[in-house]
Order: C-alpha cells, then sequence, then structure tokens
C-alpha cells in the first residue's frame, strides 16, 4: 500500500508548505504593509487565535464548556497592566499575569469541576460577572500608559509579540492534543465515568485541562495589555472575550488544532467586511452559523473540509489509481458524535 | 428606617418581575430539560413589543399585554418547531449541552437583529400613571410597579390553575415526570413540549412588558434576566410555579439587602455569588424537587 502513504505524505508536505507560506507572510507584515489598521488587525487575528486555542483545550479537548474564560484573560491583562506600569520589566510582569491567571484557574475548578455539564457553564459564567461587576466598581478610572510609553510605542513590536503568542498557543496545544495528558482529557469528555473506571483520574486531568487553558488566556492577556494603549479595566473582563471565542472555535472546529485558526480568519474577516457596510450584522450572521454547525455539523469548518476531501477522494478514486483512503476522522467529529449521541 | 424599608419594598416589586421571569424558564427547564440561555432575550424582545405597541399603535400597556402573551406564545411554538425540536431528541446530558449551545447563538442572533431593528438605545414606556405613587407610612409606592407585581400575581396563579387543574397542564406535568410513561398513557410528549415552551415565552413576553413598564429595555439587557432568572430557579427548585415567585421576591429582596449594606454598586454581584454556591452544594443539578 505504498501508494497510500505517498499520498498521506504528499498532502502532509503541501499543508506543510502552505502554512510555512502563511506563517512567512504574516511574518514580513510589518516590513512590508505600511497601513497600521492592518497590522492592528493582525493583531486582533492573533490574540482571538490565542484565545480561542486556549479556550479549546477546556472547552474541546476536555469537554469543560466555561463560560467565564475571559475572567482568566481580564486577571492577565489586570496584573500585566499594574505591575508594568509600575516599573516592572514586562516579561515578568506578563509571566506573574499568567502565574495569577492559573492560581484563579485551579481556584474556580477545585470549585466548579463539581458541576457536570451545562452547570459547570452557567457557574462559570456567573463567576466571571460576579468578577467584571466587582472590577468595574473597584477600578472605574480608565487606564492608559505612561506619556513615555506612547511616546517610545512601537507597533510592530506588539505584532509579533502578538503573532508569537498566537504560534506558540498553537505548538503547545498541538504539543498537548498528541500527548497522554491528551488523550487522557478526550476520555473524560467522551464518558467521564468510564474513563475513572479506566483508571484516568478525572478531576485531576480537568485541574491539568483548567490550568492549561487558564494560564494561556493570561498570556493572552498580558499581550493586550502590552498592546492596547488605553482602556477602561472592566473591558478585559467583558463577555465577548469569552463569547467570541466560543464562536470561533465552534465555527471553525471544537477540538481540533486547526479549527480555532480557521475560526478566527473567518471572523475577523466577516468582522471588518461586514463592518464597512453593515454595523453590528457580523454577530447576526455568527449567531446563525453557530446555531446551524451546532445542530447539524458539530465538526465545524474542520469537518466540512474533511468531507469534502473524502468525496474528492472518492471521486479520484472511481477515475483511477490514486490515493486511497478516507480522509482520517477529525477529533471534532468525536466530539460530535457525543453531542448527537443517543439520539 | 424608613429608607431600609423603602429600599425592601422596592426590592420586592422588582423580585415579583424576576419571579415571572423565572416562572417561563422554570416551565421550559423543567418539562423539556432544555436549558434555554436565551429566555433573557425572549423577554427583551416581548418589552420591545409592547413598547412599539405603546408607541406606534397608542395602546394601554395593560391592553398590549393581553396581544403581546398570544404573540409571544406563538412565537414559541415557531422557536420550538424551528430549534428546540431538534434538541428533545437526545439523552438528559446531551439535550442540556446542547440546548446551552443553541440558547448561546440564539441569545447572540437576538442581541444583534434588536440593535439593528431598534439601536442600542435604552426605552421605556411612559404613561399617564408611571409618575404617579402611593404613599404608605412613608413609604413611596411606585403605581406602575405595583401594577406590575399584581399582574405577575395573577399570571402566576392562571399558570398554576392551568398546570393544576386542566388537562393539557395535567399531561405536561405527567411529561416533566416522566416523558416514556407518559408516552405509554398515551400522552402526545411533543405537543407537549411545545406547548410547554409556547406557555414559557408567552410567560417571558408578558415578563417583558412589565419590565419596559416599570423599568427600561435595551437589546442587551437579556443576558442579566437570564442570569437573573436562574439565580432564582436554583433558589426555588422546580415544579411549582408559586415557589418560583416567591423565589423571585427572595432574590429582590437579597439585592435590596445587599446594596443597604455594600452600596447599590454591588446588589448584582450578591445573586450571582448565592448562585453559584448553590450550584456547588448541589451538583447533582436543578432537578431535585424542593
Amino acid at each position: 500500500m505504498g501508494s497510500v502513504s505517498s499520498g498521506r505524505r504528499r498532502v502532509g508536505t503541501g499543508r506543510a508548505a502552505a502554512t510555512s507560506a502563511a506563517l512567512a507572510i504574516l511574518g514580513l507584515a510589518p516590513l512590508l504593509v505600511t497601513r497600521e489598521d492592518w497590522l492592528n488587525l493582525g493583531v486582533i487575528f492573533f490574540l482571538l487565535v490565542a484565545l480561542a486555542q486556549s479556550w479549546n483545550v477546556m472547552g474541546g479537548f476536555a469537554g469543560q464548556v466555561n463560560l467565564g474564560h475571559a475572567a482568566f484573560f481580564g486577571i492577565g491583562a489586570l496584573v500585566t497592566r499594574h505591575l508594568w506600569t509600575g516599573g516592572l520589566a514586562i516579561p515578568l510582569a506578563v509571566a506573574a499575569g499568567v502565574v495569577l491567571a492559573t492560581v484563579a484557574g485551579l481556584a474556580v475548578g477545585m470549585a466548579a469541576f463539581r458541576l457536570r455539564g451545562a452547570y459547570f457553564a452557567i457557574g462559570t459564567l456567573a463567576l466571571a460577572e460576579v468578577l467584571r461587576i466587582a472590577i468595574g466598581n473597584v477600578l472605574p478610572q480608565i487606564s492608559t500608559l505612561p506619556a513615555a510609553v506612547i511616546a517610545a510605542y512601537r507597533l510592530s513590536i506588539r505584532y509579533y509579540a502578538a503573532a508569537g503568542l498566537a504560534v506558540a498557543t498553537t505548538l503547545i496545544v498541538t504539543a498537548l492534543a498528541a500527548s497522554r495528558l491528551g488523550l487522557a482529557m478526550e476520555a473524560v469528555r467522551e464518558d467521564e465515568t468510564a474513563a475513572e473506571a479506566a483508571g484516568v483520574g478525572a478531576f485531576r486531568v480537568k485541574l491539568a485541562a483548567v490550568a492549561v487553558s487558564t494560564s494561556l488566556a493570561g498570556l493572552a492577556g498580558g499581550v493586550f495589555a502590552f498592546y492596547h494603549i488605553s482602556y477602561y479595566p472592566q473591558f478585559v473582563f467583558s463577555p465577548a472575550w469569552t463569547f467570541d471565542p466560543v464562536l470561533i472555535t465552534f465555527i471553525g472546529g471544537v477540538g481540533t488544532i486547526h479549527g480555532p485558526v480557521l475560526g478566527a480568519a473567518l471572523f475577523v474577516f466577516l468582522r471588518e467586511y461586514l463592518a464597512l457596510h453593515w454595523v453590528d450584522l457580523h454577530l447576526l450572521i455568527f449567531g446563525v452559523l453557530f446555531i446551524a454547525i451546532v445542530l447539524l455539523l458539530p465538526g465545524g469548518l474542520v469537518e466540512a473540509a474533511a468531507r469534502l476531501r473524502a468525496l474528492g477522494a472518492r471521486r479520484s478514486r472511481a477515475v483511477g489509481p490514486g490515493p486511497t483512503g478516507r480522509a482520517e476522522p477529525s477529533q471534532s467529529s468525536r466530539w460530535g458524535e457525543s453531542l448527537r449521541r443517543r439520539s | 428606617m424608613t429608607g431600609i424599608l423603602q429600599q425592601l419594598v422596592l426590592g420586592i416589586l422588582l423580585g415579583s418581575l424576576y419571579g415571572l421571569a423565572a416562572a417561563g424558564l422554570s416551565l421550559v427547564f423543567g418539562v423539556l430539560k432544555v436549558l434555554n440561555v436565551a429566555h433573557g432575550e425572549l423577554i427583551m424582545l416581548g418589552g420591545y413589543a409592547a413598547f412599539w405597541l405603546v408607541a406606534l399603535v397608542g395602546l394601554d400597556p395593560f391592553v398590549a399585554l393581553l396581544l403581546i402573551i398570544p404573540l409571544a406564545g406563538l412565537f414559541g411554538f415557531l422557536l420550538y418547531g424551528g430549534l428546540f425540536r431538534f434538541i428533545v431528541r437526545h439523552g438528559e446530558e446531551t439535550r442540556i449541552k446542547n440546548s446551552l449551545l443553541v440558547g448561546f447563538g440564539l441569545a447572540l442572533t437576538l442581541q444583534a437583529l434588536a440593535v439593528r431593528l431598534f439601536t442600542a438605545d435604552e426605552r421605556s414606556i411612559t404613561t399617564s400613571y408611571r409618575g404617579r405613587a402611593l404613599l404608605v407610612g412613608g413609604v413611596v409606592l411606585p403605581l406602575g410597579r405595583v401594577l406590575n407585581l399584581v399582574v405577575a400575581l395573577v399570571l402566576i396563579t392562571l399558570l398554576h390553575l392551568f398546570l393544576r387543574k386542566s388537562r393539557w397542564g395535567q399531561a405536561i406535568r405527567a411529561t416533566s415526570e416522566d416523558w416514556e410513561a407518559a408516552s405509554l398513557l398515551g400522552i402526545d410528549v411533543r405537543r407537549a413540549y411545545g406547548l410547554a415552551f409556547a406557555i414559557g415565552t408567552a410567560l417571558a413576553g408578558a415578563a417583558g412588558t412589565l419590565v419596559s413598564l416599570g423599568y427600561s429595555i435595551s437589546p442587551s439587557i437579556g443576558l442579566e434576566w437570564t442570569l437573573k432568572a436562574l439565580i432564582v430557579i436554583v433558589l426555588a427548585g422546580l415544579g411549582s410555579a408559586f415557589g418560583t415567585f416567591v423565589g423571585g421576591v427572595v432574590l429582590g429582596c437579597a439585592e435590596a439587602v445587599s446594596a443597604i449594606a455594600f452600596g447599590g454598586a454591588y446588589r448584582e454581584v450578591i445573586g450571582l455569588l448565592l448562585f453559584f454556591c448553590a450550584l456547588v452544594a448541589r451538583p447533582q443539578g436543578l432537578f431535585g424537587r424542593s
């Protein structure tokens, strides 16, 4: 079956080439593009990729729908901004933000992992709202960078920081998905009781998931605090920092690594494109798309692409000898089956 | 002293709307076993329907209410047929998870639609009697909000009577107890689901009307009202319309007390914390009847 493996390898190298080309274009953008709005768009895209990837660790791989993700992004941003403007070097400030976000994540996890399924989701949503309201009351003043920092502000550095964040997050999630821990997470997602019976400590696995997920969210928050010149502290805690990544992950393909990237690209593109023509319509489209995907295509764009490829492979097999074999079932379809099971 | 009493009275008046908002969600949750997190958005739409009926047609808001209840019920029926019908096919755990996601998408969609159609402005219904108030022992009772409480109580009583006395009400209760047994007894479970969802939406429409009458509405109020309704359900348990109403009043009072103790800025926080603690204390979920 040499033709099969060579066919797979061909697909693999093609994808790797496409990925490196995309990375090269994105990496050179600050040197080629002079329009600042495009670079800002790039930063937002990278932040959303990182947030969606981090949400996906808990929501996609471990199956714990966390609707309070914004809280950890917010903690990362808040701590980083506070320490950085207080005089600490930015890498240390970001690290402190990551640590605090992780600690908060573990604390919430300890309490909230007693809840299953939807109760976990609404419980985390309630906690994040508590934090948002409290922050709005305690810190009503807008947070602006000091004049000296603004004078030395270079957008290209922020752009590379955000790009590094997105790439690092994606690589970490890729490594996680291939690891024993990643498998354990999927086992917990599919059937917690069965996973326990098979010797997987569900509670510990979920705590590991929450630690990875919230530390990455805190890191994204730190980069945001480094990037954004002036915002109200409450803004980084707003539910949109949860809801956008959830939309992006589901539309791209929940429980997959490509899904959050594809979803974020589509999200940013549609939002900017539609904002030019019809204000706020992108949320309407995304809401409808989201419902359709949950009901009809639980694997999102990644599953749609896999099905198209499978269709193409079947066609070419009918024509003559060539790379055979169906496209590998994506991880998302397993999530989808768990949604569709017992129907 | 009258200041504290005043806060409590206003808390009770607002709490009656929490109770009404939660009654619809509780019915849908208890019968269909789905968690419609777009319930707050349905309340918001009800509020806008009332606002436009009053502003454009010139109806009295309480007359508008008589129109909105059947209209909202019809909307709920369509929503069930178009969306939630596909969710109730699944087993219990999947059902609730899927409904959460679909409700989330629906909430976003309805909110974006409302911003598009009605702009993001805050609105409220102004009537000739809105400014009037009763004065009882130094405590001011705004007439509009007192009427809200009366209407909410009437609707809750009607719901209670319907569920206890009528044939369809009994069918709905039987379905919520055990849909398999109910279907063996010849109850059309699908129809009971649709009816329960329609009634839940009608109650949301009514609650929205009262909110726009006594308070104010904007496209973004949905999440807040969904959370209030969820808090009330956690506090009150499922299965009793009057229990839900009392739960709403208790939440209103708790918010008033916390506003007195910590200042108005933290009045939302107390309910959310109560909610989280109650959830963690009863991790098996909200289906336990109390």
